[in-house]
């Protein structure tokens, strides 16, 4: 990447630095530390990140030949395993890079939302392991459905904020993390979860969360002696994308695919301010929101709505400006999974791959149950992260379909409570 | 109307109120006894639903106008409705008024808020590097855009902002976002200091509450002083005992007096005045 990139805050009309006042100067502060330290690898930067991510991360994560979804779908299936990266999901990649690079940069303290809970608790075991204070601001319905990763976040030695306002998921805790963020700019880095926000975040993310792509790239052609026809990973605000596609970019011949969630419907409740799913990319439309200008679910006057989805991790009213952007310019196509069809996926994947992927991830393989006659033959699926912290979710949420898939949870009402 | 013939006399008190704060009808009630108090400008919060710079309650009142109906359209009537003479600034963030124009941009809505007797913007999340379109939008319909000044804004921002500011600077008192405070931090004078020679008026605000911090801001060597949150609290706690409207109104307006009044004080002493 050229470092006149880095300096053009824009993806095509997308993108850019919306933000207050008090925060412009930290965050043109930081696209002058992404400059210097991740892309010019000042001071040994970037082969600190990479060792660490090797050594404390678990990287390289593998990536696997699918045995049962292969002849099931009867196309080659591989799984870029980086529910293996320590802390179960993708997540870390970023956290770890953030948490270094505000160290390079003399800050005293972290800050950082989460909707799923992953993202808070890479950033906590990437704070507690680098030695920095850190403060975790996270939607009371997502502190509700995400129990695990809030303890996690604790046991790791971080504070966890609960965000009361609006409906408590990922948007609020972002807002919320801003206004901190305004509040402390001065010592405190904002380490932002995923590929949005003001320039630098959605490029810096995106280049540390590019590692998947640059090892799934090598691994296929080791692995398969070619490129793969596809690649599908989920998206929220589309960091695990970006990170699966990046390098596949301009390998034309290769084709992206964004899993959104479809949540329970694709109709909006404009009266209401409510969208029942958060596909952003296949049915939102232009807007500012967080910092940047992208693809949003508002509704004619430009209020942005509330986003819905089984999955924690994909509840957001926006997405990235670049996966907008590569959209726009029909390099990836968005799809959309809805609740149902990712919890039969998530519970398939479990009984025949023997991995229980995040609710998340389940969209991915939804897709995949779905269309797979439109895919190639050699196809990657980016597993995002490890489902452990979604079973409470999991449970309640099979208990109330009927799904043929599902096992008999019975046991576990005879017990009294789920137990868990 | 200008909004620099806010500050041309003497040192003007700009209060803020969200429209429809907590619903249409108390709300013209209480802007204009703000008017009845002193105020010299109106800003007028035309509510968002991710007010980023704002705190809790701003963000609070926003939520109180959004569930009571107020929408960029009912928004456009209110100001029609409101009768003060003083010039009124909508503040609000870019989404909105982005969004009106649908394909065109900012100018549908600078257009429409003309019409509708606006006399100028605060946008908080529209930094100076952004704000062109808007700024020329402005200009062919003969408004102003406030810039907000941060004790962070560095000098090359300084000056980009110079440029393009035009009605008053707001100068933010300290860092963070809105909300009323106890005390009057020192980086509100270095940051005047800082835009000393700037030829438009400077008006402070993020945090002052009373009379005395007016004057002391005024005092200071600011040309006005703005008033949010504690106005704010003002209707909320009305909101939340249930206290008529006309009472809510009365205690509104004594404290726009109270505030005026110190900003009048801040003038007189201090050792020369700004303005000749
Ligand atoms: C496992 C997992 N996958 C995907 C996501 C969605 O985020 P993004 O689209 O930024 O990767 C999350 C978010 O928390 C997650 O935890």
């Amino acid at each position: 990447m050229s470092t006149e990139d880095a300096h053009d805050p824009k993806f095509g009309e997308y993108g850019g630095q919306f933000v207050p006042e008090a925060l412009m100067p930290a965050i043109e502060e930081l696209a002058d530390a992404y400059e210097r330290y991740v892309l010019n690898n000042e001071d040994g930067f970037m082969d600190e990140f990479r060792s660490r991510l090797a050594d404390f991360g678990g990287r390289p994560t593998p990536l696997q030949y699918a045995d049962q979804l292969s002849e099931r779908y009867d196309t080659d299936v591989y799984l870029k395993r980086e529910d293996l990266l320590h802390g179960g999901a993708h997540k870390l990649n970023n956290a770890l890079g953030q948490v270094l690079l505000a160290k390079y940069m003399g800050k005293e303290r972290i800050i950082a939302e989460t909707g799923a809970g992953q993202h808070g608790t890479a950033t906590a075991m990437a704070a507690a392991h680098l030695d920095m204070p850190c403060e975790i601001y996270m939607g009371e319905t997502d502190i509700a459905r995400q129990r695990p990763n809030v303890f996690r976040i604790k046991i790791n030695g971080s504070e966890v904020v609960p965000v009361t306002v609006g409906r408590g998921t990922l948007k609020e805790a972002i807002s919320e993390t801003m206004r901190e963020w305004a509040t402390t700019v001065e010592n405190t880095h904002y380490v932002i979860g995923s590929v949005v926000g003001p320039h630098p975040f959605p490029k810096m993310v995106r280049d540390f969360q590019s590692v998947i792509s640059e090892e799934a790239r090598e691994q296929a052609i080791e692995q398969t002696g070619g490129l793969p026809t596809d690649v599908v990973a989920c998206a929220g605000g589309g960091s695990n994308t970006m990170g699966a596609f990046a390098e596949f970019v301009d390998d034309e011949e290769v084709a992206l695919h964004a899993v959104e969630a479809g949540g329970s419907s694709l109709t909006v409740d404009e009266d209401e301010g409510v969208a029942p799913n958060s596909a952003t990319l296949s049915t939102g439309d232009e807007g500012v929101l967080h910092g940047a200008r992208t693809k949003l679910l508002q509704d004619s006057d430009g209020q942005i709505m509330e986003s819905h989805s089984v999955s924690a991790g994909l509840d957001y009213a926006g997405v990235g400006p670049e996966l907008a952007h590569l959209v726009d310019e029909g390099r990836v196509t968005p799809v959309n999974v809805d609740d149902d069809l990712a919890l039969e996926a998530f519970h398939r994947l479990s009984q025949d791959e023997g991995i229980i992927p995040a609710l998340e991830t389940a969209h991915a393989f939804g897709y995949l149950e779905k269309y797979h006659e439109d895919l190639g033959d050699t196809v990657v699926v980016n597993v995002s992260g490890r489902g452990d912290k979604d079973l409470e979710t999991v449970i309640e949420e099979t208990t109330k379909r009927d799904l043929d898939i599902a096992p008999d949870m019975s046991i576990l009402q005879r017990m009294g409570g789920s137990g868990l | 109307m200008g909004l620099e013939s806010a500050f041309a006399d003497e040192p003007a008190f700009v209060p803020y109120l969200a429209a429809g704060d907590p619903n249409y009808e108390d709300s013209l009630a209480y802007v204009e006894a703000l008017a009845e108090g002193g105020a010299d400008a109106i800003e007028l919060g035309l509510p968002f639903s991710e007010p980023i710079a704002e705190g809790t309650t701003i963000q609070n009142a926003i939520v109180r106008a959004l569930e009571s109906g107020m929408t960029v359209e009912r928004f456009f009537e209110f100001v029609e409705d409101l009768d003060v003479d003083v010039p009124l600034v909508c503040m609000t963030y870019y989404n909105l008024i982005y969004q009106y124009g649908a394909d065109e941009g900012p100018r549908p809505f600078v257009e429409k808020a003309a019409d509708v007797g606006i006399s100028g913007f605060v946008v908080p999340d529209l930094p100076a590097e952004e704000a062109g379109p808007l700024r020329d939008a402005c200009d062919e319909f003969g408004l102003d855009l406030v810039f907000i000044v941060a004790p962070t804004t560095t000098p090359e921002r300084l000056e980009r902002m110079r440029e393009q500011v035009s009605g008053y600077v707001y100068v933010q008192a300290r860092l963070g976002v809105t909300g009323a405070r106890d005390d009057v931090d020192d980086a509100t004078e270095e940051s005047l200091a800082r835009i000393a020679d700037w030829d438009v008026p400077k008006a402070v605000g993020f945090g002052i509450k009373t009379g005395d911090h007016a004057e002391r801001i005024v005092g200071a060597g600011a040309d006005g002083v703005i008033v949010g949150s504690a106005l704010v609290d003002i209707v909320a706690e009305g909101y939340e005992n249930g206290d008529p409207t006309a009472e809510v109104a009365d205690r509104l307006e004594a404290l726009a007096r109270e505030l005026k009044d110190g900003a009048l004080r801040g003038a007189q002493e201090r050792p020369q005045p700004e303005r000749t």
